[in-house]
């Protein structure tokens, strides 16, 4: 077993007692809800006539059906307005903090846990969404859980687990041109499998991933769980405080923040930790990746041949062909050239202010291919208002995307954004599984925010790094 | 006090037919497909159980395991490797259990789902490749044929076969003694909690 690492060090701080049945019970810094996996929690607890336990370490925000273009009250869709209501009444009776749209707060819950200073390093932090595992970028111990799970929390603000191996990822070296940290995640989920992390949680560490801002760190933490790993996590560092620091949270209280930091730096992982796996990656030999199947396992560089399901492990052939013919691709071609309808720049994994600011190089000055409707989702309000007080609305409008307000939206197709019929959709969100979007025949391709907005503009999936950037500064 | 983990149903052998579902890497989108999901309750979940497999846009019964009559009345569901991937849902078992299911044998499952499955006393047992592959043809030849899952022993019976399968021992003890529900157990130990949050700088 691992030893001396920031999840053993974690792990053994928030340890309240060992269960009868030898699982561990822990304590959770911090639980974030959401309207769709939280009510049958809070419908549970008043069955048993429990109260939530500690509400002054719950969050709420409202995310997966939020409409993004009109979202003035009743909501339009009847089942929405009926779960945004029930949450409302939840934390109202609670008395749990509810960044509803209308504070301007309102976001993707893996968007706004970190601008509101609440995720932090050597916290261990839990939801109802199986990305939770974004906090994990900060040095938190971040995992989603089910709605059972979710009624422990709130009952006793802890939660049953059983304790994980420890793989170290050592990525090395340093990106090239137009590849990113969604990049480095996708040839991890390619090489180690959708399923090669079960069991384990997952330590990003190297020199391509130190070089990373928060922002490029949630992208890698976030799809930690496409690769099979509950949870994953970045030792904290200087640029971990500086966005800490930085947060309204920790200006109104910097005494806080001095008070924290020995606390923070105690629980990164020592020079001398023992791991249960460690595996390389080289950074310098990525490209900017594509998904050409049905899992985010299935990638590729932009230029590489899409492989021939008997050329690959047994236990994938049959995915990978039900894939290929579900994607109408063949082994030997690019995803370079592949026709796109819709383009998709948003989600938890890639709806943060350098993204659209990424894309938006990209964009300025171009327009939007004729067939296809792009739209730009910002995963909070907050980047939502940074990002048109620096001219990106009105540089992907101009271009022709679609600007919404903030929200899930198309990464799963849970409020009016959705694929039609088998639209193929450039997305930079996590998940192409089949029907994720909306539509059972709708195809998604997994990429980088740079890679969508470069879709958008040719119609097709492109390489970027054959489009000049112009520089907005 | 009361004892924590009365009224809990002990889950020690789960006995009846089974349904294979065939495939690695079944996501919890295929299970039971986002737009479901717009519901305060699990109630009535179970008819949407891998809906988009089983109906096509005018919702005619495709090919499906669990479109067929001889498996309508399984509980023993046999999969493949890296069921359940995907989002934390609990709405995925929760429709699988409302659908009649209350055990799954399979190749292996992703980590939130077995213990979503866990939460709701529901087994989720391991075996590798040849072994589920030849209790997937036995179920298919044998729609009415007994399954026997006793949790506690690690072992499954069928047509005079006995096969080793593997449970989680945290998991198995959860099961095999009933306190697989662990609001109430955890509950208990509110001083614990308490010093614990004591000792935390930031809380």
């Amino acid at each position: 077993m691992s030893s001396g690492t920031l999840y053993d060090k974690v792990w053994d701080r928030h340890k309240v007692t060992t269960l009868p049945n030898g699982q561990d019970q822990l304590f959770v810094g911090l639980h974030l809800i959401h309207e769709v996996t939280s009510p049958q929690a809070f419908g549970m607890l008043r069955e048993r006539d429990i109260e939530v336990a500690r509400p002054d370490l719950t969050l709420a925000t409202v995310d997966h059906i939020v409409p993004t273009a009109d979202q003035s009250r009743p909501y339009t869709d009847d089942a929405a307005e009926t779960m945004m209501s029930e949450l409302e009444e939840n934390v109202r009776d609670a008395g749990i903090n509810f960044l509803d749209p209308t504070t301007g707060d309102q976001g993707i819950v893996h968007v706004v846990g970190p601008e509101q200073g609440l995720t932090q390093p050597g916290k261990t932090i839990v939801c109802g969404d199986s990305h939770t595992s974004t906090h994990g970028a900060f040095g938190a111990l971040a995992f989603g859980i089910g709605t059972s799970q979710i009624r422990d929390v709130l009952a006793t603000q802890t939660i049953a687990m059983e304790k994980q191996q420890v793989r170290k990822i050592q990525v090395d070296g340093e990106l090239g041109e137009g590849v990113e940290a969604k990049d480095i995640i996708l040839e991890i989920i390619r090489k180690l499998g959708t399923e090669g992390g079960v069991g384990y949680v997952y330590e990003y560490a190297g020199e391509a991933i130190e070089d990373l801002g928060m922002e490029g760190r949630m992208s890698i933490c976030n799809m930690s769980i496409e690769g099979g790993a509950r949870a994953g996590y970045v030792n904290p560092d200087e640029t971990t405080f500086e966005w800490l620091e930085g947060t309204d949270y920790f200006q109104d209280n910097p005494e806080e923040f001095e008070d924290l930091k020995p606390y923070w730096e105690s629980i990164q992982s020592d020079a001398d930790a023992e791991y249960d796996d460690v595996v390389h990656i080289d950074a310098s030999e990525l490209d900017p990746m594509v998904t050409w199947g049905t899992t985010p396992g299935q990638g590729i560089g932009i230029n590489d041949p899409i492989p021939a399901p008997e050329d690959l492990a047994d236990d994938k052939v049959e995915t990978a062909r039900r894939a290929q013919k579900h994607m109408r691709v063949e082994p030997g071609e690019t995803m370079n050239g592949y026709d796109i309808d819709v383009a998709f720049l948003g989600s938890c994994t890639n709806a943060r202010l350098p993204d659209l600011r990424r894309a938006a190089r990209i964009v300025e000055g171009r327009q939007v291919d004729e067939d296809v409707r792009a739209m730009v989702v910002p995963g909070s309000q907050r980047v939502q208002e940074a990002a048109e007080q620096e001219g990106l609305k009105d540089t992907f409008e101009a271009a022709g995307f679609e600007w919404r307000n903030a929200g899930c939206s198309m990464c799963l197709g849970m409020n009016e954004d959705q694929l039609e019929g088998d639209e193929a959709c450039a997305s930079s969100s996590n998940r192409n599984f089949i029907g994720r979007q909306g539509s059972k025949d709708g195809r998604t391709v997994l990429m980088n925010p740079r890679m969508v907005a470069a879709a958008a503009i040719n119609g097709e999936v492109s390489d970027v790094r054959e489009m000049k950037e112009v520089n907005l500064a | 006090m009361s004892d924590p983990t009365e009224d809990i149903p002990e889950v020690d052998y789960v006995e009846g037919t089974g349904i294979p579902i065939r495939g690695n890497d079944i996501d919890t989108d295929q299970i039971i497909p986002a737009r479901f999901m717009k519901v305060v309750t699990f109630d009535g979940l179970g008819q949407f159980s891998f809906f988009d497999l089983r109906f096509d846009d005018e919702d005619n019964e495709k090919d499906h395991p669990m479109n067929e009559d001889r498996f309508k009345d399984a509980n023993i569901m046999v999969v493949n490797n890296n069921f359940g991937c995907g989002s934390s849902r609990e709405h995925a078992p929760q429709a699988l259990m409302r659908w009649g299911i209350d055990a799954i044998i399979g190749e292996g499952f992703a980590e939130i789902f077995a213990g979503n499955c866990l939460a709701l006393g529901i087994p989720t047992l391991t075996a590798d490749h040849e072994t589920i592959n030849a209790l997937q043809q036995w179920v298919d030849d044998n729609p009415d044929g007994t399954i026997e899952v006793d949790v506690e022993a690690e072992t499954v019976q069928y047509g005079g076969n006995e096969i080793s399968v593997n449970v989680d021992n945290a998991q198995r003890q959860a099961l095999v003694e009933g306190i697989w529900d662990t609001t109430a157990l955890m509950k208990a130990n509110q001083n614990a909690i308490q010093e614990t949050a004591n000792s935390l700088p930031y809380v």
